[in-house]
């Protein structure tokens, strides 16, 4: 368990590490600093070496790449071109409507597929299979950001019922969370789609295996085998698929958050490319890549805990 | 499966209904695509102010944009944009990601080296490439293709990686090596003909991705840039007059929702009839 642990765990420095670098060196080769940047075209070439050297990027490429890491370890990012904060501030502040909008579409996806595919794999060619496999297909199909217009059209301007976009700032908590409802069902349909197709293929392996015919023989009703002995043999391809979904679910973050002028990372990494501020896009790319290796290194583990055969495996 | 499910199967082989929906699906988008190049309804770029925001059949076939512009013309040109841009970057991705998948089945040192950068580059969502890349390119083709293609290097290579390493381990492999055969010439003459089922099916879902991607790249302004009509940025442009002119932001989006249903049922249909295993799973 222990090496199993240590083995994923370095695996895990190893792809940040690369990730790192590849980042790293994307932005290294964009034209343009972030000194030129602040000064604008019309700086001698003096105040820009003096403003460079104060910056520190007059150092090698290696030096500044070490800096970047060592900073990004302890949280410090340096400071936003265009909002003159430290980068890590305004992160953390952007994460506080991201993270809450991507973990409630999670829970949101999951609420659907989860009941939705067991129930169409409870009868395999009855009418609920006909309807999951149609969600599936249809809800795969439509782009995120577009039921996100279809909500604001319908739900909000239409029947009024919720805000069109915006965020509230979480010192009102019930007027925050209303502003992320309907962000997170436009996040959620497609990736629910996915999951439940994952949850209805792999139930219905799981309910040929014997033991649940031997627990059918005694006595327990359909539903008892299906939710008690079936579903939780059937997780681990649903987990994998949540891990794996992450970073589709970062993508549309992005495209949800500007359908709906949420103030989070996405939206932040978007503005920062039409400013130029190339240390926010450098820092919200990083941070959003450590998330994406986070998330696959948590589902490798969570494994062990649905599935405790893994244990010994490992 | 209920005994008229299985009398209405009998007859059709694995897959036919989604492989023949999916095929008339993607003819159809290939067909309005190609058209587009010698005919469209009215000039996609021309704008007519006086006639904007026409509804559907009062002025074209699917009315008028904000600045006059016929929708359906430009749906039929934003599909040519739409599926060049995502057959290129699915071809970056098909090429890089299949090498990298047959060489990491073939050499155990080349394995962890490429899987690890596999790992890297699928950490990186294709917006997100977008956006670096669109600091440094600018917005347009080349930065939509490269930030698609490169997110879908480790989807082909763990695809072939899976599918070459199980050729392999196949008894002619053996007879292969013992007639003298060395590892590029096996890779070449066994391993890959055997794993082509496999790509072919993953390049149909890739494309369905991928448009899927180029719609949410336009409509950040990350794609082909204006005039061009692409289906994301009609979306982008359709938000302002999301109750004053609701077919704006219907039509692209059902545009979309068309293309990679066509593309997806394709793959599925593909993969049930070309791979036995997935029958049961699809």
């Amino acid at each position: 368990m222990l090496r199993h642990f240590l083995r994923r765990a370095a695996g895990f420095a190893v792809t940040f590490l690369l990730i790192s670098i590849l980042v790293f060196c994307m932005m290294e080769i964009v034209p343009g600093d972030p000194a030129s940047a602040m000064l604008g075209t019309s700086a001698t070439p003096e105040t820009l070496a003096a403003l460079r050297a104060q910056m520190g990027l007059d150092a090698p490429a290696y030096l500044r790449y070490l800096r970047w890491l060592g900073g990004l370890l302890v949280g410090d990012m340096g400071t936003s071109t265009t909002y003159g904060v430290p980068v890590g501030a305004l992160i953390r502040e952007r994460l506080a409507v991201t993270l809450p909008l991507t973990g409630l579409a999670v829970l949101m996806a999951v609420g659907i597929a989860l009941p939705l595919g067991v129930t169409a794999a409870a009868r395999p060619g009855g009418v609920a299979d006909g309807a999951a496999t149609l969600y599936a297909q249809a809800g795969i199909a439509v782009p995120n950001f577009w039921i996100g217009l279809l909500l604001i059209m319908v739900v909000a301007l239409g029947l009024g019922w919720l805000p069109a976009g915006g965020f509230p700032g979480w010192d009102d908590p019930a007027a925050a969370f209303r502003a992320l409802l309907l962000p997170a069902l436009a996040l959620a349909i497609p990736q629910s789609a996915v999951l439940t197709r994952v949850t209805r293929a792999s139930v219905v392996e799981v309910m040929n295996e014997d033991f649940v015919r031997t627990a059918r023989a005694k006595g327990a009703s359909v539903s008892r085998a299906l939710w008690r002995h079936a579903v939780p043999n059937a997780l681990v391809p649903v987990i994998t698929m949540l891990g794996l979904q992450i970073s589709f679910l970062i993508g549309g973050a992005v495209l949800v958050e500007n359908v709906f002028t949420l103030p989070g990372m996405g939206r932040l990494a978007w503005q920062a490319l039409s400013q130029r501020d190339l240390i926010v896009i450098q820092n919200v790319v990083m941070v959003f890549a450590t998330i994406v290796i986070v998330v696959n290194l948590g589902v490798d583990l969570l494994y062990t805990v649905v599935d405790p055969r893994l244990r010994r495996r490992a | 499966m209920t005994a008229l499910a299985l009398k209405m199967r009998r007859g059709w082989r694995p897959g036919s209904v989604p492989l023949l929906v999916g095929g008339i699906l993607t003819a159809l988008l290939i067909a309005i695509a190609l058209t587009s190049l010698v005919w469209t309804p009215a000039d996609p770029t021309r704008m007519r102010i006086l006639q904007k925001l026409k509804g559907p059949l009062v002025s074209g076939l699917l009315g008028t944009d904000q600045l006059g512009r016929d929708v359906a013309s430009m749906l039929m040109r934003g599909a040519f944009n739409s599926l060049t841009t995502a057959f290129a970057a699915v071809a970056v991705g098909a090429v890089l990601g299949t090498l990298a998948g047959v060489a990491a089945a073939a050499n155990h040192t080349l394995d962890a080296v490429l899987m690890r950068i596999c790992d890297a580059l699928f950490a990186l969502p294709p917006i997100l490439s977008a956006i670096m890349l669109g600091a440094l390119l600018g917005p347009g083709a080349l930065t939509a293709i490269v930030a698609i293609g490169f997110f879908m290097i480790p989807v082909f290579a763990r695809v072939t990686r899976g599918a070459a390493m199980q050729i392999w381990a196949r008894e002619y492999i053996m007879a292969a090596r013992m007639a003298g055969k060395g590892t590029a010439r096996i890779t070449l003459e066994h391993v890959l003909p055997n794993i082509s089922a496999q790509v072919i099916v993953q390049v149909t879902i890739q494309l369905a991705m991928a448009i899927l991607t180029e719609a949410g790249l336009s409509f950040l302004g990350l794609g082909l840039p204006p005039p061009a009509p692409t289906w994301g940025r009609m979306l982008a442009e359709s938000q302002t007059y999301l109750l004053q002119a609701p077919h704006l932001a219907l039509a692209p989006g059902l545009a979309i929702a068309a293309a990679v249903l066509g593309l997806n049922l394709l793959g599925d249909g593909l993969a049930a009839r070309l791979d036995p295993r997935r029958r049961q799973a699809s």
